[in-house]
């Protein structure tokens, strides 16, 4: 039948039947949204915004939900993990756009694919062998706390693990659109590799790694298993690194079998998944808007 | 020496010790998970189901989490490569609707943003909306959803990088832009293509939390889409929620097992991609 069809009403038919799965995709993201946000309508009805975000009593079954403990569970481990993984990452970056031979950066890619590639359940494994056992036996003590090792520390210990490939790969592309003119400027001025890098690179760069900074941000908040395996799943509010914590991710796995059981458990459930998705989704946002406008600035 | 050069120096000797750790900390995690769990990997273990008692330390294998793995993770990528093309083609060839397509980038990388959790307690969702079971049918579902706009991402890349010289020699032979596409345009990004559709199969396989809601777990092979459908990173997970130490050793060993597919994937990728560049106009 097709070879009968002009080729331009074929050029047409395949243009529609194409944008027919690009709207679907589309439209995904935004029903996620809705329909999150009309199973947690429920509880957004019987109990203000004010008390579900800031009240520190979580018990689901006297129908009390305040979700204050799993929103600083979520903090204190992803701002842990960003710490230790933002000058780690960002480091490893500069060496391998400014200082490594080809020869090493090629060598040491595959490297960083493969730990992006690694699922997190393998995180969550590697931190119950070897973390939890270190923070628990040696780290803590040497702090003077006693600590069962499951707790925001180790946490984000896995997590910067886990977004170092994230935060490597962005901020390495981002180095590499700096223009090398500029460097070759600086350094025919008379400054130093380091002096170059330090007040041309990084200052062009600068937007470009906030951007990938933010990301990274998005992918710690949202990861669930490995943080779920090594925080402990206490729901206090952490006042150290070694107290166990309870982030959004985890209440959300660890509960969803007995959700539907108790009254407006699923809708407390769902809506800290929309709280989670509107974070993520605030956080893309802000980053797509500071790399746009370094692409535009350093084109 | 100068203070310049003993920054320099400074600054120099924390990269690299950077570096060492990025690299120390993923051998360290394949070391450690390899040495735990060697001692509990068996013939057995990959090629049995569990047995009665199996989570209590008598015999069986995690034979249902990585066929029901495969099964998933398979499934989601023909499901989500069906999705993913027709959408990266778009992007590609409708110049004319410049600014939806901008929109629809934007959209999509908000989708890979968001984290497989979310889409698992989205399906679920569904799944009680319509008042149906937990099985295979929405596990793969969910991950087809969670691995899309990776991949429809990753493909966009590829394609957006074949020179325009190319194309326009295309057109200049009289093809239309849908002509072009299909013949110039994915031909030249193949290997691109594959390396993206495997690793997206490796994401497939890793993620828990999405399908935790959603696809059910089991002892059994599923035999249908209807079934209820084990995977290997739920099974590491629970294994290693049993109390005895002889089923937590199962667990690493599962470990082994996941690191083994994802080495096996990211080497095959590298493979496929080298041989279909050699058709690759360069």
């Amino acid at each position: 039948m097709m070879l009968f069809i002009d080729r331009a009403t074929r050029e047409k038919l395949i243009k529609h039947f194409l944008l027919l799965p690009t709207v679907g995709i589309s439209l995904v993201v935004i029903l996620i949204a809705v329909s999150l946000y009309l199973r947690s309508n429920q509880i957004l009805s019987l109990y203000s915004l004010n008390q579900l975000l800031f009240s520190s009593n979580w018990r689901p079954l006297a129908g009390e939900f305040g979700f204050f403990p799993f929103i600083m569970g979520t903090i204190w481990v992803t701002c842990l993990s960003m710490l230790i993984a933002i000058p780690i990452s960002l480091l490893t970056a500069i060496y391998l756009s400014e200082y490594a031979h080809p020869k090493i950066r090629k060598t040491i890619q595959p490297f960083i694919d493969l730990l992006a590639g690694i699922p997190s359940v393998v995180f969550g494994v590697f931190g119950v062998l070897l973390i939890v056992p270190v923070i628990r036996d040696y780290i803590g003590p040497f702090f003077g706390a006693s600590t069962s090792g499951y707790c925001i520390l180790a946490g984000g210990l896995i997590l910067s693990l886990m977004i170092f490939p994230i935060l490597i790969s962005i901020s390495f592309e981002v180095l590499q659109m700096v223009p090398s003119e500029t460097r070759q400027a600086a350094l025919a001025l008379g400054s130093t590799k380091w002096e170059m890098i330090k007040h041309v690179v990084l200052r062009m760069a600068y937007p470009g790694l906030v951007a990938a900074i933010v990301l990274g941000f998005s992918r710690a908040f949202g990861e669930t298993m490995a943080v779920l395996m090594v925080v402990g799943n206490v729901p206090v509010v952490p006042e150290s690194i070694f107290d166990p914590g309870y982030p959004i991710p985890a209440l959300i796995a660890n509960n969803y079998g007995e959700m539907m059981s108790i009254p407006l458990y699923d809708s407390a459930l769902m809506f800290a998944a929309l709280l989670l998705f509107l974070i993520v989704v605030f956080f893309v946002v802000i980053s797509k808007i500071v790399l746009m406008r370094f692409r535009r600035s350093t084109i | 020496m100068n203070s310049r050069k003993v920054e320099e120096n400074f600054f120099k000797i924390l990269m690299v010790f950077s570096l060492m750790v990025v690299i120390g900390s993923l051998l360290l995690v394949f070391a450690i998970v390899t040495y735990k769990g060697a001692s509990a990997l068996s013939i057995s273990m990959i090629t049995q189901i569990p047995q009665g008692g199996y989570y209590l330390g008598r015999g069986g294998g995690i034979l249902n989490a990585i066929i029901g793995s495969l099964y998933l993770a398979g499934g989601a990528l023909i499901l989500g490569t069906l999705i993913s093309l027709p959408v990266a083609w778009y992007l590609n060839q409708c110049k004319r609707n410049a600014k939806r397509v901008t929109i629809i980038r934007n959209i999509l990388d908000i989708a890979c943003g968001i984290p497989s959790l979310i889409y698992g307690a989205f399906v679920f969702l569904v799944i009680i909306g319509l008042s149906q079971r937990t099985s295979l049918f929405w596990g793969i579902i969910t991950v087809a959803l969670f691995v899309s706009p990776i991949l429809i991402r990753a493909v966009d890349e590829v394609m957006q990088t074949v020179s325009t010289r190319l194309k326009e020699a295309s057109y200049s032979l009289g093809a239309t832009e849908m002509e072009t596409l299909f013949h110039v345009i994915t031909r030249q990004a193949l290997p691109g293509i594959i390396s993206a559709i495997i690793l997206a199969f490796g994401r497939a396989i890793g993620d828990a939390a999405g399908v935790l809601f959603t696809a059910g777990y089991t002892d059994s092979i599923p035999t249908s889409l209807s079934d209820p459908v084990a995977t290997l990173p739920l099974a590491i997970f629970f294994q290693l929620s049993v109390p005895f130490q002889e089923v937590q050793a199962r667990a690493y060993a599962s470990c082994i097992v996941l690191l083994a597919i994802v080495l096996l994937l990211t080497i095959i990728s590298r493979i496929a991609s080298k041989k279909t560049a050699r058709y690759v106009i360069k």
